[in-house]
């Protein structure tokens, strides 16, 4: 059977809408960049390995180098260009600028995108793997030094800058700081826990 | 990367007739196979993309099993409070697993489906014979320090990467999907076929099958459960030894336990003998001990891996000494 290998996609980004031909082949990184001239995203390992690509797909953290294009259709996609709100810095993008929290900036907004998402897990009472019980608590472990050096294991700072950006993203999540609501909304819900069916 | 089609499906049903063509994958959170379309190892001319199957819910069972839908990502299923409470192994495992962006892509079903981190096996200019029969095995004699030391053949010693296939394992997952012909389901331990000289077939899925959804029966012993992984670094890397653990004593006594074992084998390995000799002993670190070696000694290390038969034999002991002290407050 022969299929058509490209298609013509709407994509939401940062809240507007882009219409655009796509070879099925175009990750969402490349048309990000190299289609729509969203170059705020870097490509790094391009293997899913190093985090620079990282965006906010329905208000949660991905790689976009292993999300294709065609298949981000119908989400709301947000980059490092949509986290501000106007010239009104968001308090991760703040406290990095304030703790040097980067030294050559390549892998910055991927760092960016995935701490601001990273703290509404948080938030919500995810655990992580240093978490040290995962069962379901009253109160949700503190995002000690720890915490957050495991949950942002997945962006890599090829200049070494982490100490530095553990500190902006343990101010920026410092209970007091505003945390404005990404143009996508909501963290997503998490899958219905109050339903029992019958054992099959 | 080849050219392909691309659907996107909405209903079971649409998803398996076009799932019936042989040139077709599905695509989930494309984490791993759209990372081996760039490199050439996977080459479909179609890709089914089902993440908007109804499939991503995860509904505790009457009992207190869980049904888990294939569609659900990793994150969903770490986060959830019954996976947590029930089976705090499986969260755990869930976590140690990737980073925080690829466990959102992620699903269930993908999972259990990813292919090995063998470089070999990655690396299309080198032999493997689960990529291309027939060519050869390049680790066996060559960097295997991560292969596999129990149920290899000289055909193929890759190792499964999945931390969390292991602790399902532990807990008798069995996995449900649906064909053109109808529905269907496999327990995991059938689920992943032996090596022998066939490593290119890795399931006993029928050709199309979709993964709709994984069960798990109720399992008490499973709310005293750790699952524990050793790697290269202490974050963000696949394992080089971990085990799924979950115990019940009573008077100082073994009742009932399970233990799987990762990146030992080429699928989660399910440690029965260790089970076996460990039921009705003192839950003492000599037994521990003592059943770790009841299952390894059908080890067969390589050169370059010995130390797993050591590394699998501490965790055993370090894991079911701590569940102990757990299980004693």
């Amino acid at each position: 059977m022969s299929h058509s290998t490209a298609s013509v996609i709407t994509l939401n980004i940062n809240g507007e809408k882009h219409t655009l031909p796509v070879d099925h082949r175009t990750t969402l990184l490349d048309a990000l960049r190299e289609r729509l001239d969203l170059t705020g995203t870097k490509k790094g390992c391009d293997q899913g390995q190093c985090g620079a690509c990282t965006v906010l797909l329905d208000g949660r953290r991905a790689v976009s180098c292993l999300q294709l294009a065609v298949a981000a259709e119908g989400r709301e996609v947000t980059t490092i260009e949509g986290i501000a709100d106007g010239d009104q810095l968001h308090p991760v993008q703040q406290a990095f600028l304030d703790l040097d929290g980067y030294q050559c900036g390549y892998c910055t907004p991927g760092q960016v995108c995935s701490a601001i998402a990273m703290i509404e897990e948080h938030a919500a009472g995810w655990p992580s793997a240093v978490t040290a019980d995962v069962r379901p608590q009253a109160e949700a472990a503190p995002l000690t030094a720890e915490e957050i050096r495991e949950r942002m294991s997945g962006n890599l700072c090829r200049c070494g800058a982490y100490v530095s950006i553990v500190r902006a993203i343990a101010e920026a999540a410092r209970p007091g700081v505003p945390r404005p609501p990404s143009p996508s909304g909501e963290l997503g819900h998490l899958a219905g826990s109050e339903e029992t069916e019958g054992v099959a | 990367m080849r050219e392909f089609g691309y659907q996107r499906v909405f209903d079971v049903p649409g998803a398996v007739t076009l799932g019936a063509d042989p040139e077709a994958r599905y695509l989930g959170g494309g984490t791993n196979l759209v990372d081996l379309m760039k490199s050439g190892v996977e080459r479909p001319g179609l890709l089914i993309d089902v993440r908007e199957l109804p499939l991503d819910r995860i509904v505790p069972t009457e009992g207190g099993g869980l049904r888990i839908g294939a569609t659900a990502t990793n994150s969903d299923l770490a986060a959830h409070p019954e996976v947590r409470r029930r089976y705090p192994a499986l969260a755990q495992a869930v976590l140690a697993g990737a980073s925080g962006q690829l466990r959102n892509m992620a699903t269930v079903g993908g999972n259990l489906l990813q292919r090995t981190r063998c470089a070999y096996f990655t690396e299309p200019a080198q032999p493997c014979n689960k990529r291309t029969p027939g060519s050869g095995c390049a680790a066996v004699n060559g960097e295997h320090r991560n292969h596999a030391i129990l149920g290899a053949s000289e055909h193929c010693v890759a190792v499964h990467p999945s931390d969390m296939g292991v602790a399902l394992t532990a807990f008798d997952a069995v996995v449900t999907y649906e064909t053109a012909d109808g529905p269907g389901e496999l327990p995991l331990a059938e689920f992943y076929l032996p090596v022998g000289d066939t490593p290119h077939l890795e399931t006993a899925l029928p050709s199309g099958a979709l993964i709709t959804g994984i069960t798990l029966p109720p399992a008490p012993v499973a709310a005293n459960s750790r699952y524990r992984k050793v790697r290269e670094r202490a974050s963000y890397a696949f394992a080089i030894g971990s085990i799924a653990a979950a115990l019940d004593t009573r008077d100082g006594v073994v009742r009932e336990v399970r233990l799987a074992f990762g990146a030992v084998a080429s699928r989660p390995w399910r440690a029965r003998a260790a089970e076996r000799a460990l039921t009705g002993a003192p839950a003492t670190a000599e037994s521990f001990a003592a059943a770790a070696d009841a299952e390894l000694a059908a080890a067969k290390a390589l050169p370059h891996n010995g130390y797993k038969v050591t590394l699998l034999r501490n965790l055993v002991v370090a894991v079911l000494t701590e569940l102990t002290e757990e299980a004693a407050r």
